[in-house]
Order: C-alpha cells, then structure tokens, then sequence
C-alpha cells in the first residue's frame, strides 16, 4: 500500500502547485493591464487626483506581491473583495449562482455518464458493424456542433412550437424539485448532448484498447464464455480508463456551462462571468476564473487518483 | 390512411425483403429497424413525423450522391498517386471535402457571390425572405444570404489565421524541445502543462477582459491558448525521429540546429500534424464561434457567425428557423473538418483496429 499512498500524495502535491501557479497567473494578468486597474475604471478622461484617490481607497499603492498574498488569503476563505461596477461584494454574488451551476452540471452528468458508458460499451463490443459507423457519425457531429448550436435546436423543437419545457430556465426559490427539473431540462439536455458524443467515443476507444491486449485473447482461446471475458477479465481493468474518461469530461462540463447558460439566461456562474468580461469587472472575472479553474483541476486531479487506486497492478504488488 | 403512408411503408418493407433475399445482413437490419421505428413514430407524431423520416433520409442520400460524385470527379483530376489515396476514402470524408472546398469558393469569391454589402442595410428589420433576399433580413435589415457569404471570409479566415499561427508557435517549439533537450525541454514543458490546465474558454474570457477585444489580441490568445496540443504532439513525434541513425550521422556532419529540423525532422514527422492541423483547427473554429456567440469575438458590423446566431436569437420564439443557419454553418464545417481527420488519422497510423 505504501507505493499507491506515495503515488497519490506525489500527485496532490503537483495539483496543488498546479493551482497556486494558476492562481498566480490569474491575479498577474490584470497587473498587466496598461495603466492599472483604477485608469481602467475611471477611464481616460479621469483627473489624476481622482486616480490616485481610487488607487488608495483599493490599496493599489501597495507592492504587487503584498496585495497577491491578500487576494490569495481572503479567496482561501472566501472573500474576493468587492465588485468593481455594483460595489457588491463578490462572494455574495458567486455563491447563489455556484451553486445553481453545479445543479445543472450535476444534472447533466447523472444522465450523461451511465448513458455514454453503456452506449459506449455496447459500440465497442460491436465495432466496425454499420451500428458502430452511424454512431461514430453522430458523435462526430455532435461534438462538433457548437453548444449554442445544440440549444437553440432544442429551444425551436421543444420549447417554442411544441411547448413540453420552458424555453428560459428562470429559477426561483419556491419551487418544488420536480419543478425546477422541469425547467432546467433544456439546458441539462444540451449539455448532456454534448459531454455523452465524447464520453461514448473515449469509452470506446478505452475497451478497444483493452479487448486487444494479449491477456483477453488468452481467456478467449481457454475457453472462457464471452461474457466472463468481460465482467471477470477486461472489467477490473477498465475501470481505470472508465474513471478518467468520466473525470475528464466532468471538467469539460465547466467549460460547456458557459454557453449553455447565455443561451438559455440560467443564472449561473458563466453568465456572471460573461457579464464582467464585457464590462471589464476585473474582481468578479478573477474570481470566476479562479473557481472554475480550481474546479478543473481538482477534477483532472480525480481523475489521476482515480486511476492509481483502481489500478490492480498497483493494488497487488508482487 | 393517406396515399404517402401507404408508399412509405410499402417501399421499406419491399427494400428490407430485397435486402434479406439477396443476403444483404447490415443493410437489412437498417432498414428493417427503420421500420420498426416508423411505426412507433408514426404512431406518436403521425404523419408528419413519416414525412421529417422521408425529408432526413432524402437529404442523406442527396449528401451521399454528391460525396460520391466528389470523389469520383477528385479521382480523375488528381495525379495517379492522389488518386490511390483517394480511392480508400470513405463517403464521409469525400463529403468533407466537398464542404471544405464550398466553403473556400464561398469565402474567397464573396463580394461577387454575395448580392449584397455585409454592412449594407437594404430593407426592414427581420423581413421575411423574398426574390431579392433569399434568407430574409437580420435585426438591421442586411441581407441574411450576403452576411452569411460574408462570415465564409471573415469567421473562416480568423480562424484560420489563429491556427496557423497556434501551429507554428506550438510546432517550432516542440521542434526545438525535442533536438535541444536539457531545461529549454523542461521549461517548454511546465509552460505547456501550465496553460492547458485552465480550460480554454476561461483563459480566453479573462485575457479578453484585460486586453478588451480586437483581432489582433483574439488570435494571440487563441493562438497562445492552442499551441500548448501542438507541442506536445509535435516534441513526441520529433522525439522518435530525434534518436534515428540519420540524425545522429547528420549531427556529427557538423550540421546545426535549423538544418536538422527543416530537412531532417520535419520531412520524417509532417502525416500526423497535417492532421492535427485539422484537429488543431475544429477547437480554435468553435472557441472563436463561441467568443463571438457572447459578443467578445469579431465585432459589428463584420459579418460574422456567432455573433449573427445572438443578434437574430430572438427570432426563434417566434419559430424562424433562420438564426439557426449560421449556427448549423459552423456546426456544418467542423463536422466536415472532422471526417476528413479522421480518414488521414486512419491513414497515416495504418490503424487496424481488431
């Protein structure tokens, strides 16, 4: 157990460099910016007396380093100082919307995985039949459509000429379960349309890879029914590729969400994130930025550690 | 029962007979299930769903004609060797490259294809289509069909700029990574690793907000976003070639650095990145469509796909189908893109899968 044990932390030690260099990154970049963060504001017509006031009221009069290891502190405990437009502060306008966009990733994940994982298995097992063709032509072009592409598709035909689900996904607190289900159906489809093209393809080509190795074909020529093969030969080890395939397309959801929020006006955290962008409203872009990257990473991050632990040649060492 | 269902089912079935009778397995089985699912359809939306099965499989056959076409026509004009080639090329792949050439037609001739300026106002806001306007109006009265001649040029064009430029950033570093070794290799690497562990729409939506949005700084950090997959492509693929028997005899001929990569590793390693050029391309073509989607792309009054789909979104809840087209043109284009990858992937790794 001790190498697996080393494996891991090694691993959760280079996430955790990963991060901080993300983090790092993301606060620098804004120092980039010419002039500053209060010229940017204030604009060019600004009085210098004015800047240099704003300049303080932000303690932008200190190092760049000082103020890197206060923003690092307070977004540890989860204060990201205030919006730069509304004055808000920015965790209290993160933390509603946090929670609605990983409802939604939720959603579309509890559909997506058994369903691509199935599929993808079954597409394996019948490779290079006219089944596997046709669905490696869907796939494709789901994946490559984009996702706004995908939703107003789904808004024409589900929303407004046959009006089974909610063409806006408008959320409100009162709301039953089944209700918000409801009315976040369209986005969570969207989004599951998208993640299941390419989870199906990776699980394909993951089982592939595995039903060629040479230990298969033994238990094949010994005799062992077809479907012992599987569940007793090639199942304990698919599990590794399996659980990265899921990881890795989870962290692709975080990106996906973005879009799928705009086109469907859900009030998450990618529609905040592009609000601040076009109103340069560096504090909130900061923070989004830094929350989604966490995200992905930490998820990539499952993903390797996922794969170490199922490992069966690391579990039984000789 | 109308005259078109009974037609509908008496030709699926008499197909499937004809298929099973002369041992056609998987074609029977497609049409026989087909049918299956007919019924279950025609029972659910009646027989308008029969028609939508009818229109689909109609247009099907329509891209496979011209894919087939395609090929043929490509066959005969290209130089025996080509033509080898192209004769292994699956229907889905000729079909790829017939879009891919409509597309550079399309874009390279606009302004004598299109009817209309891109920015050149001609009627009402969101007119329907008539003789003059084949698609109808957008949000400010410009020509639909023109704008979308247009984005051909502009959207494509981008897209292709950012690419090359993500190629030959990412290629000439994995290159040199690759002959060079020691820390330049090392550094390369972390850098890479660094960019590609932020997903790219975030990384691109933060440097936008810093930079603000002009062409030049969109394909920057696209081109910066991107280049990361081309280095490690490319170090892996020069790095097998780096410790061949030539290199080592053409080191010790005294030659440099630049020799070694132009006429040795390059020549030995360019059938997988023509293909991830392909690849390399889909990602920036649909990041860019994004970025314009949320208005941080090419701004007005460019034509441009993405940000046409966000002006005339409004028309769908009236049930238009229109600002769906240059959504479907992107989605069209990287599909096509795609097929042809796919087929040269297949190719150049002799991929036999068992």
């Amino acid at each position: 157990m001790g190498d697996i044990l080393q494996l891991v932390i090694k691993r959760l030690g280079l996430g955790v460099v990963t991060l901080l260099v993300i983090s790092i990154l993301i606060f620098f970049a804004v120092e980039l910016l010419p002039g500053d963060i209060a010229q940017a504001v204030l604009g060019q017509a600004a009085t210098p007396e004015t800047v240099t006031a704003l300049r303080e009221k932000m303690g932008l009069d200190q190092p760049a380093i000082l103020r890197y290891f206060q923003w690092l502190g307070g977004a540890l405990t989860g204060d990201f100082g205030v919006s730069l437009i509304s004055g808000e502060r920015v965790s209290e306008a993160i933390s509603g919307r946090f929670i609605n966009t990983l409802f939604l990733a939720t959603y579309a994940a509890v559909i997506a995985v058994p369903i691509s994982i199935i599929l993808g298995v079954i597409v394996a097992l019948l490779r290079n039949t006219l089944f596997d063709r046709v669905a490696n032509v869907v796939t494709l072009t789901s994946i490559s459509s984009p996702e706004f592409f995908l939703g107003y598709i789904l808004i024409l035909y589900l929303a407004v000429k046959t009006n089974y689900f909610p063409a806006i996904a408008s959320l409100s607190t009162d709301m039953s379960f089944g209700e918000l289900l409801h009315r976040t159906f369209l986005p969570a489809l969207t989004l599951v349309l998208v993640v299941t093209a390419h989870m199906m393809r990776m699980t394909r080509a993951a089982i592939i890879n595995l039903l060629a190795s040479p230990y298969i074909e033994m238990a094949r020529l010994k005799g062992v029914p077809p479907w012992k093969v599987i569940v007793k030969h090639a199942l304990p080890n698919a599990w590794a590729p399996i659980i990265n395939v899921v990881a890795l397309n989870l962290a692709y959801l975080i990106t996906g969400v973005v879009l799928v929020e705009v086109v469907f006006v859900y009030p998450g955290v990618g529609q905040l994130l592009v609000d601040a962008v076009s109103k340069r409203d560096f504090p909130i872009v900061q923070a989004c930025c830094l929350i989604f990257a966490a995200t992905f990473i930490l998820l990539n991050l499952a993903a390797d550690v996922g794969s170490i632990l199922t490992n069966p040649r690391l579990r039984h060492p000789k | 029962m109308s005259t078109f269902v009974i037609g509908y089912y008496a030709l699926l079935i008499g197909a499937s007979c004809l298929a099973a009778y002369f041992k056609k397995r998987q074609l029977f089985l497609l049409i026989f299930s087909l049918t299956l699912i007919s019924f279950v359809t025609g029972i659910v939306g009646g027989v308008g769903a029969l028609r939508f099965i009818t229109v689909a499989a109609g247009l099907l056959a329509l891209a496979a004609g011209v894919s087939y076409a395609f090929r043929e026509f490509l066959i005969i004009i290209a130089s025996d060797g080509i033509a080898k080639e192209l004769r292994t090329a699956p229907l889905t792949a000729a079909f790829g490259m017939f879009v891919i050439f409509t597309y550079a037609i399309a874009g390279t001739f606009a302004p004598i294809i299109a009817p209309f300026g891109e920015a050149e106002v001609i009627s009402s806001a969101f007119a329907p289509a008539d003789e003059n306007m084949l698609l109808g109006a957008d949000q400010l009265g410009r020509d639909m069909f023109s704008r979308l001649i247009y984005g051909a040029r502009n959207t494509v064009g981008l897209a292709l700029v950012a690419t090359s430029l993500a190629f030959i950033l990412g290629a000439l570093t994995g290159l040199l990574a690759a002959t060079k070794g020691g820390w330049f290799d090392q550094l390369m690497g972390r850098v890479a690793d660094v960019i590609m562990s932020v997903p790219s729409l975030i990384f691109a939506l933060l440097m936008l907000s810093i930079f603000g949005t002009s062409l030049f700084v969109i394909v920057i950090i696209v081109a910066l976003i991107y280049s990361p997959r081309v280095f490690r492509l490319t170090r892996a693929v020069a790095g097998n070639v780096v410790v061949m028997d030539y290199i080592e005899a053409a080191k010790l001929r005294g030659e440099g650095n630049w020799y070694l990569i132009r006429r040795e590793i390059l020549p030995n390693s360019t059938a997988p990145l023509v293909a991830e050029f392909g690849l390399e391309f889909c990602f920036v073509f649909l990041l860019i469509a994004g970025l314009s989607f949320l208005g941080l792309g090419i701004q007005p009054p460019t034509a441009d796909w993405g940000s046409m789909v966000r002006e005339n979104a409004t028309l769908i809840s009236f049930g238009e189908l229109t600002p769906l087209i240059p959504a479907a043109a992107i989605a069209l284009l990287t599909v096509s893109v795609n097929f042809v990858v796919d087929w040269m992937l297949f190719r150049s790794s002799g991929l036999k899968e068992v």
